[in-house]
This record gives C-alpha cells, structure tokens and sequence, in this order.
C-alpha cells in the first residue's frame, strides 16, 4: 500500500489539485471564521436583548428566546436545507457558499447567545445592584463591570464550540460547497486513494483547529482573570 | 418642609406587602437610624430610595419635589442624590480598590480623572486603606472591602448617605473599624439613613430612631426615648430583647 501511496504522492500533490486543495482551504476557513465573528456579535447581541435587566423590552427578550431555543434544536444539515430553499423562494441568486455561511452564522449566533447570558448570569446580582445604583448605563455597566467578570465563564465553552463548529462546516458539501471534505471527495472519485485524500484535509482541519485552541487558552489567559479566589 | 419626605409609601415583592404606609421625614444634615427585627423592612426601604424597587404606593420627595421612578430622568437624579453603602459590599470584583472608587466619579459623572482619582486617595486614606490602593476586593478583609464600600459611596458626592446594615456581614472584630469610619462622617455633617443593628452605635450617632416591623413604622423618636421609654408595646418588646444581651 505504501508503494502505491509514494506512486500516486506527486501526482496528488501536483500544482492544480494544489490549486484546488488551496480553494477549498479558504472555503473553510472563510466559514469558520466569519461564521463565528459574526455568530459571537450577534449571538452577544441576543444575550442582551433577552437580559431583562439590561433591556426592559419584553418583546425583544421572547423574540430572543425563541430564536436560541429553536435555531439550537434543528440539525445543521435541515438547518442548511432550509436556508437553501429560504433563498430560493425568496427568489435571490445567491451562490452556495452564501447559503452555507448564512447557515452558519445563524447556528452560531444560537449557540454564542446562550453562552454569553450564561456568563452574564454568573455575575452575582449585587454587582448589577451597585452599577444600577451608581448610575451606570446599560452598556456601561456591560463593559466595566459585567463582562469582565464574564469572559472566564463564556470564553472555555466558546472555542470549545467554535472547533465543534470548524469541523461541521464540512456538512456544507452536501449542498456542493467546495470546501475541504467536498474537495476530498472530488479528488477520491477522480482516483486517488482515500487515505491520501482524507488524510490532506485531516491535516489542514488540524491547521485550522490548532491555533483557535491556542487563541482561546490565550484569551482565557488575558480576559478570563478571575480575581476571586 | 424636610428634606426628605416619604408619604404613605408601600412596596412589595410580588404578591408580598413589604412596605406598608411608610411616612418618613430626614432633615438635612440629620442622622435617622432605621431599626427592627429582620425582615421589618428597614433594608427594603432604602432599596425602594435608590430605585431597586419600584414603590406601589405612596410619594417620595427631594426638597419637596416628587420623584418619578418611573422617570428615567428622575430616577438618575434620585440616585445622584443617593447613595448607598451595602451590607455585601457589592465591591467591583474585576477592579482594584481605586478603581472602585474612581470609577463612576470618572465614567458616569464625567469628572477630571486627575481630580477624581486625588480624591479617591484622600478618601481611601481617610478610612485607614492608604496602602491598599492597587488591591483587588477579594484581598481585602471584609471590614476593608466595607470601608472601600464607603469611600466609594463618598466619591459620588451624594446628598444623602444610604448604610444598609454595613456590619452585619463582619466579623465581630472588623465592626469597630467600620463604625469608626461612619462615627468621623457623622461629624461631618452629611445626612445619613442608617440601617442597624449595632444598637450601641445607634444609640451613639442617631438624631433619631424609626422602629419598624412588619413593613410599618411603628414609633418615631430621639433614641434616648426609643430605647429607654419606648411607647408602644412592639417596640418594648424588642428593646426589652436587644438591651437584654
């Protein structure tokens, strides 16, 4: 098998299926990355919107509520599904990678809101009370006193769903996104072998995968203090 | 016309009365001493002052002016005019000892930071935490994070002083040095609504007593009066059980 491995090894690595490798790469890259900037400030903005404390709207807090609790119990790949026919009926030409990436950030946005009213709740009511008191707004109270003290609770649960995340931008080759586990699809059929296929994209998965483990245990370092004991 | 003036005011916890036709006078520059057994309403009270609870019945006034607390803009002013010290502390835990203190003198006020923070020193100083300025809350004792509390409540300038039991959560030993912060503001003039159960020390720096139970006032008067010749036979039982031990 290693024979065959070491035969075929140029020619996989050969300059257009790099090119192609290279694409699919950013593909994912591109998802994971916009899909969890943009999911963590939408999903933050959900957590505020439903803090009765912070935002005395009740429409806003049940629009909020449903909105976690319905978009964190539909599968991903119905979840894409339905975008894709969203757009559809709604007659818009958008291109695949436009569903997927919509899809994403909506699943993000869910899960992010539900991470960060967790850490908002870890905060003890009484530091609430003498913000309220001092007569901080709203947003300043959020800045100064509430997140500080809520990074140590929101940040562990978040990387460790965003690389949960990274890795289920893979079922957006079911709707022909050329994105890593689509391009090792495409070049398996081509011939190739599987294990060189499937083993590139483990490699470049880890690629990305690694250095947002090592962002993460960077920022609880730097945001997650805790000054209580 | 008092100061501040409390007319028939009432608050509950949803369904449960806490407050019941409270009336209320502080004179500028007096010292009232709110006391009774727990769950009387004394703390309830000044949450209900800086607006942590809405008042259901009943008006509040500043100067004789009603405050609103439905009023965003109202309800600023009230907590402009308030400020309170409480029985936890409630200390920022994400900020230094100083920070605590400059912090909504800075940011909320909008004051010179310079200044601000020169001040926030003296206080700190003047409550025996000169060294402690770069501490964080949990470093402290409690009878330290209590006199932070108060430096910071000072920092605001407030009108009127709001201590919601600032002992009750110390140490028997770390009670002294926080009485003795509050015995030095005393002297200073400010108005302060004080909340306790330290009775010596009520006795000591109160212009006068309110006796509360049961969400109500229920005898008013100089604290000679109250704890030596109590009126009413609630507030006989009680100074009869406190003076006892």
């Amino acid at each position: 098998m290693w024979e065959q491995l070491a035969e075929e090894a140029p020619r996989f690595f050969g300059y257009y299926n790099m090119i192609f490798i290279a694409q699919a790469f950013g593909q994912t890259l591109a998802l994971s990355v916009l899909g969890a900037l943009a999911g963590f400030v939408l999903g933050a903005f959900l957590a505020v919107l439903r803090h009765p404390r912070l935002v005395p709207f009740a429409p806003g807090r049940w629009l909020a509520i449903s909105y976690v609790e319905i978009f964190r119990r539909i599968p991903f790949l119905v979840k894409l599904m339905c975008v894709f026919f969203a757009y559809q009926l709604a007659g818009a030409k958008v291109s695949m990678f436009t569903v997927a990436l919509t899809t994403v950030i909506l699943s993000a946005t869910a899960f992010a809101a539900e991470i960060v009213r967790a850490g908002l709740e870890s905060v003890h009511r009484n530091q609430w009370d003498a913000a309220e008191t001092m007569n901080f707004a709203p947003a300043q109270a959020l800045r100064l006193v509430l997140l500080p003290q809520a990074w140590k609770i929101i940040i562990p649960p978040s990387f460790s769903y965003v690389i949960g995340f990274i890795k289920s931008t893979s079922i957006a080759s079911q709707i022909g996104v050329l994105e890593l586990t689509y391009a090792a699809k495409v070049l398996s059929t081509k011939g190739f072998s599987a294990l060189l296929c499937y083993g590139t994209i483990l490699i470049l998965y880890f690629l990305i995968c690694w250095p947002t483990k090592l962002l993460g245990a960077h920022l609880e370092r730097r945001l997650g203090v805790s000054h209580t004991r | 016309m008092a100061y501040l003036t409390l007319d028939k005011v009432s608050a509950a916890y949803g369904a449960t009365p806490v407050l019941q036709d409270i009336d209320l006078r502080v004179e500028k520059g007096e010292i009232v001493s709110l006391i009774g057994p727990s769950g009387s309403g004394k703390s309830t009270l000044l949450r209900v002052l800086v607006g942590l609870l809405r008042p259901q019945a009943g008006t509040i006034s500043l100067a004789g002016e009603r405050i609103d607390y439905a009023s965003k803009a109202a309800l600023r002013r009230a907590r402009e005019t308030f400020a309170i010290v409480f029985q936890q502390y409630n200390l920022f835990q994400n900020m230094t000892t100083l920070r605590n203190v400059t912090v909504a003198p800075t940011i909320v006020q909008k004051r010179p930071a310079a200044e601000v923070e020169a001040e926030a020193r003296d206080l700190l100083t003047r409550v025996g935490l000169g060294e402690k300025f770069d501490a964080y809350p949990d470093q402290l004792s409690g009878g330290q994070q209590q006199r932070v509390a108060i430096a910071r409540a000072l920092a605001l300038k407030p009108d009127i002083l709001l201590l919601d039991e600032v002992t009750a959560a110390l140490d028997p030993e770390l009670v002294s040095e926080v009485l003795d912060a509050i015995r030095a503001l005393a002297e200073s003039g400010i108005t302060m609504l004080i909340v306790s159960h330290e009775m010596g020390f009520v006795r000591e720096v109160a212009d006068r007593v309110v006796f509360m139970d049961a969400g109500r006032v229920v005898e008013t008067g100089a604290p000679a009066e109250i704890f030596d010749r109590p009126q009413t036979l609630r507030a006989k039982e009680f100074t009869a059980k406190i003076l006892r031990h």
